[in-house]
Parts: structure tokens; C-alpha cells; sequence
């Protein structure tokens, strides 16, 4: 048994250790032994509690094992899963730390004794009300990522559902949540503290089903946010430092990724959680458009125009994903470096569905990190470069953002693809991308359009070099 | 008069929600996605609650009404500290520098 003080020293040493994992991540060199200090700290912090609890009973070898349970189908899931699929991962990951909030806070409303916390049917108030913020922030977590993996697995459609009176509904029920928390103060009745629960799962729901495919990015960094504040209330009601310094960092994290995205695409957080954009409303837009000339183009073209290029940047974004043709990207640049041309790679913040996927997507493919760039690294060579190789990609190059300020898009920091020299353009059909909206790239001067699957195109490339 | 040791609490907390916006600014954005899954590694450090609450039952019952809710928390948050720490470690060592 260890003294309640050196726990809480332990405490604050898992979390300055959690610290220097996140700040490891200010560059891939220092990253690795960033995650190291992660699982130190995670090491101490489990390790503690079973020493200050000193209970070594058949309890003890339960707890070992369903740990064990629990750490096998992780590793397992770690191991197994694709990259590509990494938004979902993350996006069930997050419902597993909304549900684990959840029955940690149940938990102690049930037997307060174990953690200090009063007796039951009469817990301490501040105690009371912290375990209701943590239950209920841990429940809107879990059923929000839930209906995000959905969405983001295929398995619901990415379209947003709206009925009228949502948001008044939403509203109501957010003043409901205030009232049951004090009514459950008041009374300590178990009824309210299940009816809390319930009602708060059900707010997880109604707040992502209407937000649409294109804001996916933004609901998984809010979810990861959200995550955040869940294990911070548990960490008040548990009085433990490392939760509150975790929960703290995580919830503040997933804010900046929100907003990071929200700039990405020029939308304030609030207009992305009313939702509804992504949906059809807007294609009708296009029609008119539909008779322009466009180019286009075969694997020889898109090789002759590269042969004679001296510079070439190329811009992915998800569809290069999903046509799973970042290995034959990353084959036709080892040839166009062959040949002595210069490639860089442009990332928009936004391209994929969550924060920084896309640069995975290229380290998988062994795509060194030092020739990927930023958007505000590389929008100033465009115009220098001869050929734009824009594979996957759409809204994030289409110059209408600076231009129409009728257009959805308006005001979006774009990739200035069209000021390269030529562009060629990979796509299956001239369909507008996520935002609804015609892409105005496609009928330009300097524009090839190269009508393929990405991954058959870029292999196709290779052979006609 | 004797300050509240939720006061303390609270100001650990509002300090690191500083300590988290500057560090997390300072994370290259290449590096974004394993960010996630590395946050979403620690706040399982919610497994301490999950313990304390699991071992609080008795050795004649040692599956009472609070301490399963406990046991289910384990395995929850096990699932996220291994896979989230170990898909992390996979990402990162994808990332490599040009070789020259």
C-alpha cells in the first residue's frame, strides 16, 4: 500500500510524461520517443493504482485478465487495420473512451464508498455534479462516434439527415440535460441519474446524423475533444491529477484540430454542427456549366507533358485513397526522378477525411516526409512548376473559392493548382466533388483531364514513360 | 480560511488546458493523424477510475452491481490504450526522411 500523497505525486509524473508524448509530435525524429513517454506514463499510472489499492484477491486476477482481454483485441485491431481505414479506428476508439467515462461514473454512483466520495443516496454535491458532466459528456461521445464510424465505415449513408424543428429540439433537450443534473442534486434519485444517461446518448445522436461527409474531418476532431472533457470530469470526481491533466490536453487538442479544419474550409464550427452541408441542395448549381469544352486526355499525353517537365508538384486527396493508388503514385515519382525531374507533393489541411491522413497514406507508401508539403509551403510554386499532377482531389483546387462569391465555397484556401504551367487532372467522371460545385479547373486552357481509376492511370503513366 | 482542494484541482486543469493548446500548436501537421490516436491513447488513462471501481467489490461477490460496471470500463479502455498506442507506433515508423 502506498500513501494517498506519493499516488498523486506518481500522478503528476504519468502526466508531464503524457505531455512530452503530444510534444514529441513536433517532428517526426522526436515522435517515436514521444509515444515512449506515452506508454511510461500509462505504465505508472496503471501500476500505481494497483499498488495504492493492495487488494491482491481473486479480484485482482479478474481485473489482470479482462485487461488482457481488453489489451489483445487492441493490439490485434492495431496490427490488422489498414491505413486507409484510420478515421474509422479513430472514430471507434473515441466511442470506447465516451462508454468507459460512462460506466467508470456509473460505477460511482453506485458504490461512492470506494472512491471517497460519500455515501450513497447521499453523495458529496460537487462530486454529484461532476460525475453527471463526465456521464454525460462520455455518453454524447460515445453515440456521436458511433454514428461517425458509421458514416465514415459506409454503413450509413454520409449524407446529412434535417427534419424542421431540429434545432429546437436540440435546444430543449439541452435545457432538459441542465434540469435533470440539478433535479438529480436535489434528489440523488438513481431514475434521474439513468434518465440523464439516456438522454444525453440520444444528444450524441441528433448532433452528427445531420452534419454531412464533407465535415467528417471536423466531427472527428470535436468527438476527440469531446473525449477530452469526458475524462477530465471523471478525473474531478475521482480527484486524480493524471485524468485532469490528460483530459485537459486532449479536449484542448481536439479543439484545435476542430478549428484547424473549420479554417481548412473556411466554415465556423457553429455552421458545421447545425449541419446539412455536403447534401444535394447545391448540385442543381452546375447545370448550366455542362456544355463547356474540357480536354481531355490519355496515359501518352499525361507522360509527354511530364518528360518535358522539369518540376512537377503532385496533390492527392481521398479519392487516391480509396483507388488505394498511393504505391503507384509513389512508383511514377521514383520515375519522373529518374528522368532528373524535381517532385514535391502538396497537401490541403483538409484533404482526407481526418486531420494529416493523407500524410500517412504517403509515409505508408514510403514517400519521405521532407517532400511533402503544407499548403502554405507550397501555393507559391505552383505558378513556377510546368505540371500539377492532381490525383483524388477536387473542391480543394477549384479556383471558384477565389473567385464566385455566390459559390458554397467561397473564401476556402485552395491549392493554387491552375496557375501551374499544365495541369492534368485524374478523375472518373467531370462530378462535382463533396461540396456539390462544379469545379472550374476542368474547362481551363492549361487543364488535361485524364478520365480513369487513379490507380490504373498512374500505373498506365508508368508504362507510357 | 483553508482553500478548497477543488480549487487546486482546478487550476491543474486550466493550466493544462495552456500547457495543451501550446504543445498541440506545435505539432506538425503531417503529423496530425497519429496526434489522435495518440490523445486518444492517454485519456484511457480513465482505466485508474475502472479499477478502483472493479476491485471495490468484495471476495464473496466479486461481481456486484458497481464493481461490473468497472470490469466492463477495463476492457473498454485496455482496448484503446494498446491499440492506440501500438497503431501510433506503427504510423510513426512510416515516416521516414529522404535518403540521400
Amino acid at each position: 500500500m502506498i500513501s494517498t500523497n506519493l499516488l498523486a505525486l506518481f500522478y503528476l509524473v504519468s502526466g508531464v510524461l503524457f505531455i512530452l508524448a503530444l510534444r514529441g509530435l513536433s517532428s517526426p525524429e522526436t515522435s517515436r520517443q514521444g509515444n515512449f513517454f506515452g506508454i511510461l506514463g500509462m505504465s505508472i499510472a496503471v501500476i500505481v493504482t494497483f499498488l495504492s489499492i493492495g487488494n491482491f484477491s481473486t479480484s485482482f486476477i479478474y481485473v489482470v485478465l479482462f485487461l488482457l482481454i481488453g489489451g489483445g483485441v487492441g493490439a490485434f485491431i492495431a496490427f490488422k487495420i489498414p491505413m486507409t481505414a484510420m478515421p474509422e479506428l479513430v472514430a471507434g476508439f473515441h466511442s470506447l473512451v465516451g462508454l468507459a467515462a460512462v460506466f467508470v461514473a456509473i460505477s460511482a454512483f453506485l458504490n461512492p464508498e470506494a472512491f471517497n466520495l460519500g455515501a450513497s443516496g447521499n453523495i458529496k454535491l460537487a462530486s454529484l455534479i461532476e460525475m453527471s458532466i463526465g456521464a454525460a459528456v462520455g455518453a454524447v461521445t460515445f453515440s456521436g462516434s458511433i454514428i461517425a464510424f458509421l458514416k465514415l465505415r459506409g454503413i450509413m449513408s454520409g449524407a446529412p439527415i434535417t427534419f424542421t424543428g431540429q434545432h429546437v429540439l436540440n435546444l430543449f433537450i439541452l435545457i432538459s440535460i441542465i434540469g435533470l443534473t440539478y433535479f438529480l442534486c436535489v434528489s440523488q434519485s438513481p431514475n434521474l441519474f439513468w434518465t440523464l444517461i439516456v438522454i444525453s446518448f440520444l444528444v450524441g445522436i441528433l448532433l452528427i446524423i445531420p452534419i454531412g461527409g464533407a465535415d467528417m474531418p471536423v466531427v472527428i476532431s470535436m468527438l476527440n475533444s469531446y473525449s477530452g472533457w469526458a475524462a477530465a470530469g471523471i478525473g474531478f470526481t475521482l480527484e486524480n491529477t493524471a485524468l485532469i491533466i490528460t483530459g485537459a490536453l486532449v479536449g484542448s487538442s481536439g479543439a484545435i484540430l476542430s478549428y484547424i479544419m473549420c479554417k481548412g474550409m473556411n466554415r465556423s464550427f457553429f455552421s458545421v454542427i447545425l449541419g446539412g452541408f455536403g447534401g444535394t441542395d447545391h448540385i442543381s448549381k452546375s447545370d448550366s456549366k455542362e456544355q463547356k469544352p474540357v480536354k481531355s486526355g490519355n496515359s501518352d499525353d499525361a507522360a509527354f507533358l511530364m518528360k518535358n517537365a522539369s518540376s512537377v508538384i503532385i496533390v492527392p486527396g481521398y479519392g487516391m485513397a480509396v483507388a488505394q493508388a498511393q504505391h503507384a503514385l509513389r512508383e511514377m515519382v521514383d520515375t519522373l526522378k529518374k528522368n532528373g525531374i524535381k517532385v514535391s507533393y502538396a497537401i490541403h489541411p483538409v484533404a482526407g477525411r481526418m486531420p494529416g491522413h493523407m500524410n500517412v497514406l504517403l509515409a505508408e507508401a514510403n514517400v519521405p516526409y521532407d517532400e511533402v508539403f503544407e499548403l502554405e509551403e507550397i501555393n507559391n510554386d505552383f505558378s513556377n512548376c510546368d505540371v500539377a499532377y492532381v490525383i483524388g482531389a477536387n473542391d480543394v483546387t477549384n479556383p471558384v473559392a477565389k473567385t464566385d462569391p455566390q459559390s458554397p465555397i467561397y473564401g476556402m484556401p485552395i491549392l493554387d493548382v491552375e496557375k501551374a504551367k499544365s495541369v492534368l487532372f485524374v478523375k472518373r467522371s467531370l462530378s462535382p466533388g463533396y461540396a456539390g460545385v462544379d469545379n472550374d479547373l476542368f474547362y481551363r486552357e492549361n487543364t488535361l483531364m485524364l478520365f480513369a481509376d487513379a490507380k490504373k492511370m498512374t500505373e498506365d503513366i508508368i508504362k507510357s514513360f | 480560511m483553508e482553500i478548497d482542494p477543488f480549487i487546486f484541482r482546478l487550476s491543474i486543469f486550466i493550466l493544462s488546458i495552456f500547457i495543451g493548446y501550446y504543445v498541440v500548436w506545435s505539432v506538425t501537421p503531417s503529423l496530425h493523424t497519429p496526434l489522435m490516436s495518440v490523445t486518444n491513447a492517454i485519456s484511457s488513462v480513465i482505466i485508474v477510475g475502472a479499477i478502483i471501481a472493479a476491485l471495490a467489490g468484495n471476495n464473496e461477490n466479486i461481481f456486484n452491481e458497481s464493481s461490473i460496471f468497472g470490469f466492463l470500463a477495463i476492457i473498454l479502455a485496455a482496448v484503446n490504450i494498446f491499440g492506440g498506442f501500438l497503431v501510433t507506433q506503427r504510423m510513426l515508423a512510416m515516416y521516414k526522411k529522404k535518403k540521400k
